[in-house]
């Protein structure tokens, strides 16, 4: 009937496009279009060869890219002629090795729609049951012992499919064709209860009890967690409790988007962040419908959907909104090992586990809106270890270590680097075990043996003596804030030199100074200095970033000579409020310098003025004090406070004494949150004019945001606003975080630029 | 250089600038056996530059003598005798050097040592900060103890003389005037040793005192040179409330603050009660307590159980003031 010319094309698709059913994908696509040929893996890619019309081929090739199973990204899709036989018929042919093995690394999918429609079937076999799936959803990265991806190398080796569920997984035409975690109520794991009761029985003992107000741990998909009713403020304090955490937000997770969007304020861009298949933990606008105790101090909740068929099965019976929070001691990472669990026991009413073990550990992952883009904070379940590409392909395996706290890994293969899950704050000795754990894990699941390290220049890191100790592997030192802005820079592919702002806490300068808040020249291999804060002491080290009225006294008793002071009769009232005998102490360190470290930070400062409003003098977690200050200035606006830019030993600095004194003196008759609102303005401005001076000597209109104050909303949009008005464009991390997790990210990118030009030279 | 608090860059100081230059073992103890004529001699050196030079417990001159008698006998030896170097600035106060001098003695007599023989030069004024001491100790081997950094075996328990962290405290608080009741530990410890070699004899694994760096140095180096873990109860650690509050107000780790009268013992598990009834009937040991335990896991880190049942790493003093949250 056709009569119209055959041509054969030989397509390769990069990306994930392996363990999200993506073979059988094609091959009812090519059978729709009436393609013949054969669709196959080659390593962690896919190739297909079609054959057909040139309309039909033309067809195939546009729906291909267009209607993905859930869960795949197509990254690079190359299309060749190709002139071998074909088969008359469309076939899914053999695995063959791989080339780069980087790229079958897939995260965890959350539960799709068909599966949905069977777990609420009562005639499905497979009705209410808790652990299915098929091969465009379930778990990936949290089961994946070795690849090639295969049952036989997942923790779900040690459950023997039954007949039936063997018949889905040879049939090519069926969707669990090769749904490598396939399970079913006769063959697939079981719930327990408190370690007794099994199936039905569990899961009902573990809704009554939440229902009857409860706190109880539930074995997730990638670590335990604690869950309670979201409106029950007894069981919300009884998980603060057990983390050891009286004010960080709580996650809340809804049944569906309907309770999403009764519990905030939610845009499109943050509906379909909620819904994407990772299905992150997204902060929006509470409507401050559920308990304030959930996210105290803040105006945001973070809300996320069911990903699990457990999780759809827990919020339907329950059908309101639950505290799901990962289950971990205050400092340590989330508990992932049933032992470890079960000593919760005496806090919880029950453990709701089961017998399908965690091979890695992934905390949720979370994200907000930020100029209308969706931004990782933290990039765990449902993204890592998704292989994100980098500029500079590298010839040898390279491995970068990360910093110390939002701990994170890389490993760079071919032109993808492989970001690890969140593994905490290393100080933790589980969290530093889970660091090594990854290391080895990747370099295992890639079949990449590293030949050069990245890592911090703090010698203080964990990391960094981690490094140290590997033997046989090139170092690199990567300065802290260079890597956070070329981790924006690497991530959205910008062409250097850029102009790099990196506003951060902390970070080890390259002259042995404690910086954060740089503004750089940059390329991928290095940068210059332009920029930075003002120094300013911080009275006690660590103690000062756990207490922002140390910082705030830091500001005040201990301006960088040369540099403005704020007149302390405007101090009055805040110093009046303080301890007299703390405010002596602090102000006897500074002045004798006695554990007084000098930093340069926008994160401190940020700090400093949240203390000088009154909005916070301790903060209980990382951050408290800028969430708070960015909560206060919400809803309100004015003009910038006024702020100072001096030039001093051949850098800008951003001197914050006029701001602070400003700050203080309006603070005395106008609302806080205006206030507060103008002194994001203040900085906003004096950044933009630090990234003019910096873009015009650089000759380039190119910006990278980098570190974790970019997490503060109202600073990145103002900036970004502010700097695309001049003309400039504006990159902030989107899969990559802005915060330290996203250093490693920047590491490996710098030492493979690195490489590639010694190489080319 | 930041290489003063004792601690990582120290450490690096020592493997990478001294060490190889001299030929030293990179086990670093704080005195050698060196053998005379078959019989095993304790040899120990160091120099002292506390500021200020009178701290409530004590003053440099008996800080001379306790550190280097405390030295000898980490070796498990009786210290026997001891030389005693002046560097002292022009200028400085002749009735200051003579009250020095007779304290040094005191505490000489009080460990049962002599001082055998001395010198003093004086430099010009700038030249030192008013008074250097150095002292050298020399000791014989007790009967039946196998002391070295390198002996704590996996299920060895890990015990400690008295509460930590009192000699850095009431320095820091004297130097910078900070007004809290804070006494040095300052003492010598070579009877209780001598009691606990007799009670225990080679059970006794691992002596150390535990000062620059104080006890989170000193397990760290034993950790490393045996090439094991250890892991400790935190909350087991005596830490006197005066030093936790000027820890608190400095943002200083209590076990990083340096001790000079109070040392950490690894001892066979079997021996643990032993050891410490011995330590207990000395006025210096009496509050000895188990704090830890040493384990084939984590090798070479030491590793603590926090009150809240976390368990954090215990790293290394950085030798500054050096903050890592970002
Ligand atoms: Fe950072
Ligand atoms: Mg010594
Ligand atoms: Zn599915
Ligand atoms: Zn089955």
């Amino acid at each position: 009937m056709r009569t119209a010319e055959r041509t054969a094309q030989r397509i390769e698709l990069h990306g994930i496009v392996q363990g999200v059913g993506f073979r059988p994908y094609v091959y009812r696509l090519a059978r729709d279009c009436g393609i013949a040929g054969q669709v196959y893996n080659a390593g962690g890619d896919v190739v297909i060869e079609a054959l057909g019309s040139n309309e039909d081929l033309e067809s195939f090739m546009n729906r291909l890219p267009r209607e993905t199973p859930p869960g795949a990204v197509i990254t690079t899709m190359v299309s060749t002629p190709f002139d071998a036989q074909v088969g008359k018929r469309f076939s899914i042919g053999p695995s063959v090795a791989a080339r780069t093995a980087a790229h079958g690394l897939t995260p965890d999918l959350a539960t799709c729609d068909d599966c949905l429609l069977e777990l609420f079937d009562p005639g499905d076999r497979r009705y209410r049951y808790p652990f299915l799936n098929c091969s465009s959803c379930g778990p990936r990265a949290s089961v994946v012992e070795a690849l090639p991806y295969d049952r036989e190398r997942t923790t779900m080796r040690r459950f023997t499919l039954c007949p039936d569920c063997r018949g889905e997984y040879e049939n090519p035409a069926d969707r669990r064709f090769h749904a490598e975690p396939i399970a079913c109520p006769a063959c697939g794991p079981r719930l327990s209860w408190s370690g007794g009761s099994e199936e039905g029985a569990a899961l009902a003992a573990a809704v009554r009890t939440v229902a009857a107000g409860g706190l109880i741990a539930v074995k997730g998909v990638g670590g335990y967690q604690l869950v309670c009713d979201a409106a029950d403020e007894d069981a919300i304090a009884r998980v603060r409790a057990v983390k050891s955490r009286p004010v960080k937000a709580l996650a809340v997770m809804v049944p569906d988007v309907g309770g999403a969007m009764a519990a905030a304020r939610l845009s499109d861009a943050e509906l379909r962040l909620m819904r994407e298949a990772a299905r992150p933990i997204v902060l929006a606008e509470s409507r401050g419908s559920l308990p304030r105790q959930l996210a105290p101090g803040s105006d945001r909740i973070g809300l996320f959907l069911p990903y699990s068929p457990l999780h759809h099965l827990l919020l339907t019976d329950l059908d309101r909104p639950l505290v799901v929070s990962s289950a971990n001691l205050r400092g340590e990472p989330m508990i992932v090992d049933d032992e470890i669990a079960f000593k919760l026991g005496p806090s919880v009413d029950g453990i709701l586990a089961h017998d399908r073990p965690i091979a890695a550990r992934y905390d949720d992952s979370v994200a907000q809106v930020v100029d209308g883009r969706p931004r990782l904070l933290r990039r765990a379940r449902g993204y890592a270890p998704a292989p994100i590409p980098i500029p500079d392909m590298v010839a040898k395996p390279l491995l970068a270590v990360g910093a110390q706290r939002k701990h994170t890994c890389a490993l760079a293969v071919a032109d993808q680097a492989v970001l690890g899950p969140h593994n905490g704050d290393l100080a933790s000795a589980q969290a530093f075990a889970s660091f090594t754990g990854t290391v080895d894990r990747l370099s295992r699941l890639c079949g990449a043996d590293p030949v050069a390290v990245a890592h911090d220049l703090h010698p203080g890191y964990l990391s960094t003596q981690y490094a140290e100790g590997l033997k046989g592997l090139d170092r690199v030192g990567v300065q802290h804030h260079h890597a956070h802005v070329v981790a924006c820079a690497a991530e959205h592919g910008v062409p250097a030199p850029f102009v790099g702002v990196a506003y951060d806490g902390l970070g080890y300068g390259s002259d042995g100074e404690l910086w954060g808040g740089e503004v750089m020249v940059a390329d991928y291999t290095g940068f210059e200095r332009t920029g930075r804060f003002a120094m300013a002491p911080m009275p006690g080290g660590e103690r000062a970033a756990e207490r922002p009225a140390r910082m705030a006294m830091g500001y005040l008793f201990g301006p960088e000579p040369g540099l403005g002071k704020v007149d302390l009769g405007y101090a009055r009232g805040f110093l009046n409020q303080m301890d007299g005998q703390e405010v002596a102490l602090i102000r006897r360190m500074i002045e004798r310098g006695v554990h007084s470290p000098r930093i340069s930070s926008a994160g401190r400062l940020f700090d400093a003025a949240a203390s000088l409003l009154g909005l916070c003098d301790d903060n209980t977690f990382e951050g408290e004090a800028a969430m708070r200050l960015e909560a206060a200035a919400r809803d309100h606006g004015g003009r910038a406070l006024p702020w100072q830019i001096t030039r001093r030993d051949g850098l800008w600095v951003l001197d914050p004494a006029v701001t602070l004194q400003a700050l203080l003196v309006e603070a005395r008759t106008r609302p806080i949150g205006q206030v507060a609102a103008r002194f994001h303005a203040a900085i906003v401005e004096a950044t933009a004019t630090l990234v003019m001076i910096t873009a015009d000597r650089a000759g380039t209109d190119r910006v990278c945001l980098g570190g974790g104050v970019f997490a503060n909303r109202i600073l990145a949009e103002g900036l970004m606003d502010l700097l695309r008005g001049q003309g400039f464009e504006v990159y902030l991390g989107e899969r990559v975080p802005p915060g330290d997790g996203g250093i490693a990210y920047g590491q490996v990118a710098i030492l493979a630029a690195r490489l590639a030009r010694q190489g080319a030279s | 250089m930041g290489h003063g608090a004792g601690g990582r860059l120290f450490a690096e100081l020592l493997d990478t600038v001294i060490g190889p230059i001299i030929g030293a073992d990179p086990v670093a103890e704080d005195a050698a056996v060196v053998a005379v004529d078959g019989v095993g001699v304790v040899v120990s050196t160091d120099s002292f530059v506390v500021t200020p030079h009178d701290f409530p417990g004590g003053d440099i001159g008996s800080l001379a003598v306790h550190g280097t008698v405390n030295d000898v006998a980490m070796r498990g030896a009786r210290p026997v005798a001891l030389t005693l170097a002046y560097i002292v600035e022009e200028g400085f106060p002749v009735a200051d050097l003579a009250r020095i001098t007779a304290s040094a003695a005191c505490a000489a007599a009080g460990a049962g040592v002599a001082i055998v023989t001395g010198d003093t030069k004086v430099v010009e004024r700038g030249g030192a900060d008013g008074i250097y001491i150095n002292t050298t100790g020399i000791g014989e081997l007790l009967p039946g103890a196998v002391v070295t950094a390198a002996g704590a075996d996996p299920g060895d328990a890990v015990l400690v003389s008295g509460p930590v962290g009192r000699h850095g405290a009431a320095v820091m608080a004297a130097r910078e005037g900070f007004a809290f009741d804070l006494r040095s530990d300052s003492c010598a410890l070579n009877t209780m040793v001598e009691d606990m070699i007799t009670a225990a004899g080679r059970d006794v694994h691992v002596l150390r005192d535990a000062t620059r760096g104080g006890i989170a140095a000193v397990l760290n180096e034993l950790a490393f040179a045996s090439g094991v873990g250890i892991a400790i109860d935190e909350s087991a650690v005596a830490v006197p409330d005066q030093v936790a509050a000027i820890c608190d107000v400095l943002g200083i780790d209590p076990f990083h603050l340096a001790c000079e009268g109070t040392l950490v013992a690894v001892v066979a598990p079997d021996a643990a009660d032993d050891v410490l009834t011995a330590m207990r009937a000395r006025p210096e040991g009496r509050g000895a307590h188990r704090i830890g335990v040493v384990t084939n896991t984590h090798v070479g880190r030491v590793t603590a159980r926090t009150a809240l049942g976390a368990t954090r790493i215990v790293d290394m003093p950085l030798g500054e003031q050096l903050p890592r949250i970002c």
